[in-house]
């Protein structure tokens, strides 16, 4: 039976990890369905290989090396600071300040692009559909390795992270394998701000446990109730993030708005 | 450039851009208020418990003020 804790870890990996197969999908999508399968789906085995190395050497490292604080303090900053990023894209789409992800769009720019690719062969593949979905499977898996990395060994609960991610991936690719097409109606741009509030709430409760490290005894600092600590930082995310986005919605009747050329997004 | 140049230049790059992102006053904002707290722990000079809190607030602080800034930047611009 998983503990509270451990659902919540549990949740928080499944959704992101669906956010980002979403967007692995539409790349494979567009270029399988334009340059043909076969290079396309080498890119992709390809990528998973490479993935699984990563995904081995990094957690190895990180689990052997590092005593408990130092990598509550290593991961637990890493998380909080990709966290803040996903937290700061969110809060500027939430509030009309950036243009929202459209994965239609995507799709229609991913097909034209490689409509418009030249043929360059090697190794008996499409260089272009084989580099591409590389790419996107392996850009987009990094970040699923990551939080399933992060999560799994601050929590001590590897198994649950990667069996969400897999659990995940699992029912994107039968969504995607039924449908044929990019998965629009997922709605990932709330998802995205929920992830953006889950990295942030656990990257702020480990990093600060993991200060631990430069004290004497060098243990994890202790919050007061310890893991019940949890539910009060995950609303005082979502309170400062809903101050913003209320805020700075009013600029929009202002006037239009196109931040895109001002705001680095 | 030698390759093993230009494929640690790459390597280097990837990260900052995944970590760092588009915005690099979130990371600088996150490790001046760690750094501070690190300091404060090695001294001992206030509880842990306490300690902890108000970090927590310096760090949904310091998102806050450079989300702001990013912001007045754009509206300055606007106008």
């Amino acid at each position: 039976m998983l503990t509270s804790a451990e659902w919540a870890l549990a949740i928080t990996v499944f959704i992101a990890a669906v956010v980002e197969l979403v967007e692995t999908l539409t790349i494979v999508l567009a270029i399988g369905l334009t340059r043909g399968w076969r290079s396309t789906l080498a890119g992709v085995v390809a990528a998973l290989l490479a993935l699984t190395v990563f995904t081995a050497v990094a957690g190895y490292s990180l689990a052997t090396w590092l005593p408990e604080a130092a990598l509550q303090l290593v991961v637990g900053s890493l998380m909080l600071v990709f966290g803040l990023q996903w937290l700061r894209k969110a809060v500027l789409r939430s509030s009309g300040l950036k243009s929202l992800h459209d994965e239609e769009e995507e799709f229609r720019a991913t097909t034209a692009a490689a409509r418009d690719a030249g043929v360059d062969s090697r190794l008996g593949l499409d260089w272009f559909a084989f580099v591409v979905s590389f790419k996107g499977v392996f850009l987009e898996g990094v970040e699923i390795v990551f939080i399933v990395i992060t999560f799994g060994l601050s929590a001590n609960s590897m198994g649950v992270a990667v069996t969400s991610a897999l659990v995940a991936a699992v029912v994107v690719l039968a969504l995607g394998a039924a449908v044929h097409k990019p998965l629009t109606k997922v709605p990932e741009n709330t998802l995205k701000y929920v992830v953006g509030l889950l990295l942030a709430t656990f990257g702020t409760y480990w990093s600060l446990e993991g200060l631990g490290i430069f004290s004497a005894s060098t243990e994890p600092l202790e919050w007061p109730g310890e893991d019940l600590a949890l539910p009060l930082l995950l609303l005082a995310w979502l309170a400062v993030s809903r101050a913003m986005v209320w805020r700075w919605s009013r600029l929009r009747t202002a006037g239009p708005v196109d931040v895109s050329s001002h705001l680095e997004v | 450039m030698q390759p093993i140049v230009r494929f640690l230049r790459g390597f280097g790059r990837f990260w900052y851009d995944f970590i760092v992102g588009d915005d690099p006053k979130i990371a600088i904002g996150v490790a001046v208020v760690l750094g501070v707290g690190g300091v404060l722990v090695a001294r001992e000079t206030v509880s842990s418990e306490a300690l902890v809190v108000v970090l927590a607030a310096l760090l949904l602080t310091a998102f806050t003020v450079t989300m702001a800034l990013d912001v007045s930047r754009h509206q300055r611009l606007r106008a």
